[in-house]
């Protein structure tokens, strides 16, 4: 389970940096048969499957959170993963969790690398691909080394062309 | 814009090619997908594919067969094998037949991410590499030269069709400038390729000794001529005769020589048989021939018979943008000759190269780098490597960079007057400046007699 609080923290952050209407959905189960046994880890496509039949009527994109280790078939493992130029997108907390390398908790440290994933994951939706710049969201990161060396915010090439993306439904 | 990469991924589980699709499409990569071997080589020709990544168990054609089919019809293409089940058998197989890389499913995504990128940057290179080499044989090379000036490729050029013919061909040219790799080059492109290729030096040898070199001589024929032997006319048979620093020669052996190649037919000193002669001649010189001829050191009918085809060849100085060329071609020789490893000049050096006059031409730039690889220490050729004779023509050559015009004028009637002790005459033919131009500079510039010491 996601604390309530950080959600609502992330939803505020969303709303201040995109400036777009974001709100919190209700909490979704984890969906049946996207569990991988020989691999103790969840079909990260499967989820965002169903995620995509809980998108409500007004939202253009939909984020799961979800705290369980996500994969999909031919990775080891995924921090999220997003439809391109699509709606739905999903971000795993497990691996951006000090307690998963072997450190104690560190609420600050997990939330700065859950807000980095899912703007990645959003810049995904919204049509971006991997971005060269190793400071920007968009970078591909591969480890939690990758994340940390990324900053909070898109490279000037990348906010522009979100912006552009996102423009229609700014009013 | 870099060009799209384009990645074929040929898997008979669909989940494997969506998946993987999605991935490689974030990150920005062009993706087509195949769910077996004849649909993965019915898609090849639709794009230039930089890399396929091929399951290894599939049904009909499996990974292996599907990589043998593609490099028959794109060699150029990489291929990497994906298997869910590893072993080291298949592993091995795979990378004897020629996959780039063998993976394993599920891929840690850092290493999947590493071995595109790898295989993306080795492309590249590939494709400069063979881009480069293409351009180098393409336009610079005549067999051993070198060389991207306009005026040495239409020689290129000319010494390709020269080559057919057997005309007598006439190759002027400072000395270092290369008239013999030029000749050899003619030789080379001409049929008469295995024949011999005979060289005469003839400024190296006296009159008498010259003749007997050339027509070769019978038994008895001189003091110490105590067995025949046959010149270089005869031993270079059907190849070529190469007669180097022809303007040397004396009026009278010029006279032979004239006769010899208009009837095609010669004696040897002390013979009585005539011998064809059957080779090409070609003839070179670093001398002004038109000049000898108002001098009459030179005869004017040697002159046009030789002249048939005339090839000038350029100083190094009219042609500094071949400097880097040689100096890169001069280096792989050595690096083969030498065992050495050495990758390059510095900069600053490279600059000391161009910047110097060359009266010596190429063998000149050729002895330079010979000797600096011998003495450099490094992978690098440093400026103390060098070793350039100062250039007492022009003093001050090196300082001149940054300064302006004016001071460079001011230093150089300086120097001129100091050489001239202050003759103002002598000093304004000098610099090609009348007298009252000298004195108004001289004011101008303030320029003072300096006290001389010494004389």
């Amino acid at each position: 389970m996601i604390p309530d609080a950080m959600l609502r923290k992330l939803r505020d952050y969303l709303r201040d940096y995109l400036s777009l209407p974001v709100r919190v959905t209700r909490n979704m189960p984890v969906p049946e048969g996207s569990y991988e046994r020989s691999r103790n880890q969840y079909h990260s496509t499967r989820i965002l499957r169903e995620i995509l039949t809980e998108t409500p009527a007004d939202a253009i994109k939909i984020v799961g959170i979800i705290d369980k280790d996500l994969c999909i078939p031919i990775l080891t493992f995924v921090f999220g993963e997003a439809q391109l130029g699509g709606v739905a997108s999903i971000v795993s907390t497990a691996r951006l969790r000090q307690e998963f390398h072997g450190l104690s908790p560190d609420d600050g440290i997990l939330f700065e690398r859950l807000v980095k994933e899912v703007l990645h994951e959003l810049g995904h939706s919204f049509g971006l691909i991997h971005c060269s710049d190793r400071e920007c969201i968009m970078y591909l990161s591969n480890t939690v080394r990758d994340v940390d060396r990324k900053k909070t915010t898109y490279c000037g090439s990348c906010d522009t062309a979100l912006y552009r993306k996102s423009e229609t439904w700014r009013e | 814009m870099e060009p799209k990469v384009n990645i074929l991924i040929v898997d008979d589980e669909e989940v494997v090619r969506e998946s993987l699709a999605s991935w490689l499409a974030e990150d920005g990569y062009e993706v087509g997908v195949a769910e077996n071997g004849a649909r993965a080589l019915a898609r090849l020709p639709e794009k230039d594919w930089n890399l396929a990544m091929v399951d290894l168990k599939m049904p009909g054609m499996d990974g292996i067969e599907l990589m043998d089919e593609i490099r028959k019809v794109k060699p150029e293409m990489i291929v990497i094998i994906m298997t869910a089940y590893a072993t080291v058998d298949t592993a091995v197989q795979a990378m004897k037949k020629g996959a780039y890389d063998y993976i394993v499913k599920p891929f840690n995504p850092e290493d999947l991410s590493m071995t595109i990128r790898k295989i993306i940057e080795h492309q590249k290179l590939v494709k400069e590499n063979l881009y480069l080499r293409k351009e180098l044989k393409k336009q610079y090379r005549l067999h051993d030269m070198v060389s991207k000036n306009h005026k040495m490729i239409e020689i290129f050029e000319l010494v390709k069709t020269v080559a057919k013919s057997n005309s007598i061909v006439l190759v002027q040219g400072e000395s270092g400038t290369g008239k013999e790799l030029l000749s050899r080059a003619i030789h080379m492109e001409s049929p008469r390729r295995d024949e011999p290729f005979v060289t005469v030096s003839c400024a190296a040898l006296t009159e008498t000794l010259l003749e007997s070199e050339l027509f070769g001589h019978e038994k008895g024929a001189f003091t110490g001529a105590d067995q025949a032997r046959s010149g270089k006319i005869e031993l270079a048979k059907d190849g070529t005769l190469f007669l180097d620093e022809i303007g040397d020669i004396s009026l009278k052996l010029q006279m032979d020589l004239l006769r010899v190649i208009e009837q095609r037919e010669f004696r040897r000193v002390g013979g009585t048989q005539l011998i064809p002669i059957t080779s090409r001649i070609i003839a070179a010189t670093n001398r002004d021939l038109t000049k000898a001829i108002e001098e009459e050191k030179f005869r004017e009918d040697l002159y046009y018979r030789l002249n048939v085809i005339s090839v000038r060849i350029p100083p190094l100085r009219d042609r500094k943008e071949d400097i880097p060329l040689l100096v890169e071609h001069f280096l792989g020789r050595f690096n083969i000759e030498m065992g050495k490893n050495v990758d390059g000049l510095a900069e600053s050096a490279m600059r000391l190269l161009m910047d110097y006059g060359w009266p010596g031409n190429a063998r000149e730039l050729r002895n330079v780098i010979e000797r600096a690889m011998v003495v450099a220490k490094g992978r690098m050729i440093l400026d103390a490597d060098l070793n350039l004779p100062q250039a007492s023509g022009s003093p001050g050559v090196k300082d001149r960079r940054g300064k302006s015009l004016s001071e460079v004028e001011k230093e150089h009637i300086r120097q001129v007057l100091a050489a001239n002790r202050w003759n103002i005459v002598r000093s304004a033919q000098v610099l090609g400046i009348d007298r009252v131009t000298l004195y108004n500079k001289i004011r101008k510039y303030e320029l003072k007699k300096e006290p001389v010491l010494n004389t």
